[in-house]
């Protein structure tokens, strides 16, 4: 099972690398779609680590909005990665194991 | 390995380092949280952290816990996984120039290219002097490090040591949102940005939070490739 786990995955890992080898000059268009990938495919995680708030029960994903809002205040304050990060992190387990408890 | 290639690994270590304390702080925890969980179902430390260690696919390792429990079913645990983890196919088309000419930790660095990794090495820029191929192989080594490690201390204390760590999971959302937003300092790359996050966020209302990394990258991708042809946004490609 975990063989068969590991198959899949590598799979989706390998297969661009095989489909564009070094040896050859990708074409432009995966050229251009890999200089732009990288942007848009972090906002799709930004949302996909969101996926599963619930916006009309529960806390409404008050925590989660308020702690991206001091992420990205203290970035672009202190412009400081790991600042932000540290910040942002501490004041969502603070809402959510104190505030919205 | 010479004494320079030494003294070079070591900058390109230390200088790699930082970035992925963050990944440090959230594969401690949720590699714990997994080995915890791969323990309540009756399944050993060995068997967690090799899955860590051969697997190595976060979110999909979670989603296995509960095939590993119900009937054997390698094929189905395999297309699953190709669907779960179909967003790689992205990752590996942005790193093909990255990972160009790295000679044989090439097949490391891809073996290994999780989000994290992915989001850190796609977008860090390597300070001057500093050796490009040890310092993408010190980032993959270590956030795998961080995963395969949590994975074991999770399956041996998981059960002695109760922590609060609800929330901290967030440590993630919180270095993507960073990473984006140091992605969207550079103007030409907001209408990039803006659409992963709108087509997303289409996918998620249209067809529900289990079914939502394929549909994304489909509508990133159809959205992308039609923007290509608009000659403003060519012009944008070409400076």
């Amino acid at each position: 099972m975990i063989l068969s786990i590991a198959a899949g995955t590598m799979l989706t890992r390998f297969t661009p690398f095989l489909l564009f080898p070094e040896s050859k000059e990708p074409p432009k268009i995966i050229r251009y779609l890999g200089d732009v990938l990288p942007c848009s495919v972090l906002g799709l995680l930004v949302v996909y680590c969101l996926r599963n708030v619930r916006l009309f029960e529960g806390t409404h994903g008050i925590p989660e909005l308020l702690a991206i809002a001091v992420v990205s205040g203290l970035h672009l304050w202190k412009k400081n990665v790991l600042l932000s990060i540290a910040g942002g992190t501490a004041f969502y387990m603070l809402l959510v194991q104190v505030v919205f408890a | 390995m010479s004494s320079t290639q030494k003294k070079e690994f070591k900058k390109a270590f230390i200088s790699a380092f930082p970035h992925t304390i963050p990944v440090l702080t959230g594969f401690l925890v949720l590699g714990m949280a997994y080995g915890v969980l791969m323990q309540t179902k009756g399944y050993g430390t060995l068997w967690a952290v090799l899955m860590s260690a051969i697997a190595f696919c976060g979110s999909m390792q979670f989603v296995a816990v509960t095939l590993l429990t119900v009937a054997f079913d390698p094929v189905s645990a395999f297309l699953l996984s190709i669907m779960v983890n179909a967003r790689h196919l992205f990752y590996g088309i942005a790193m093909l120039s990255k990972y160009k000419g790295l000679g044989k930790i090439r097949f490391f660095l891809i073996y290994v290219l999780c989000d994290e990794t992915f989001s850190i090495s796609s977008t860090a820029s390597i300070p001057e002097g500093i050796n490009r191929k040890y310092f993408y192989l010190s980032i993959s080594f270590l956030d795998y490090f961080y995963w395969v490690f949590g994975t074991f201390l999770g399956g041996l204390l998981g059960s002695v040591i109760h922590i609060n760590t609800k929330g901290l999971d967030f440590v993630l959302t919180a270095l993507f949102v960073v990473l984006f937003l140091e992605q969207l300092k550079e103007k030409k790359n907001r209408i990039y940005g803006l659409i992963g996050v709108v087509c997303t966020v289409l996918c998620l209302i249209v067809f529900g939070a289990g079914n939502l990394v394929i549909p994304s990258m489909a509508a990133i991708l159809a959205v992308l490739l039609a923007g290509k042809g608009k000659e403003c946004i060519l012009q944008n490609y070409r400076q």
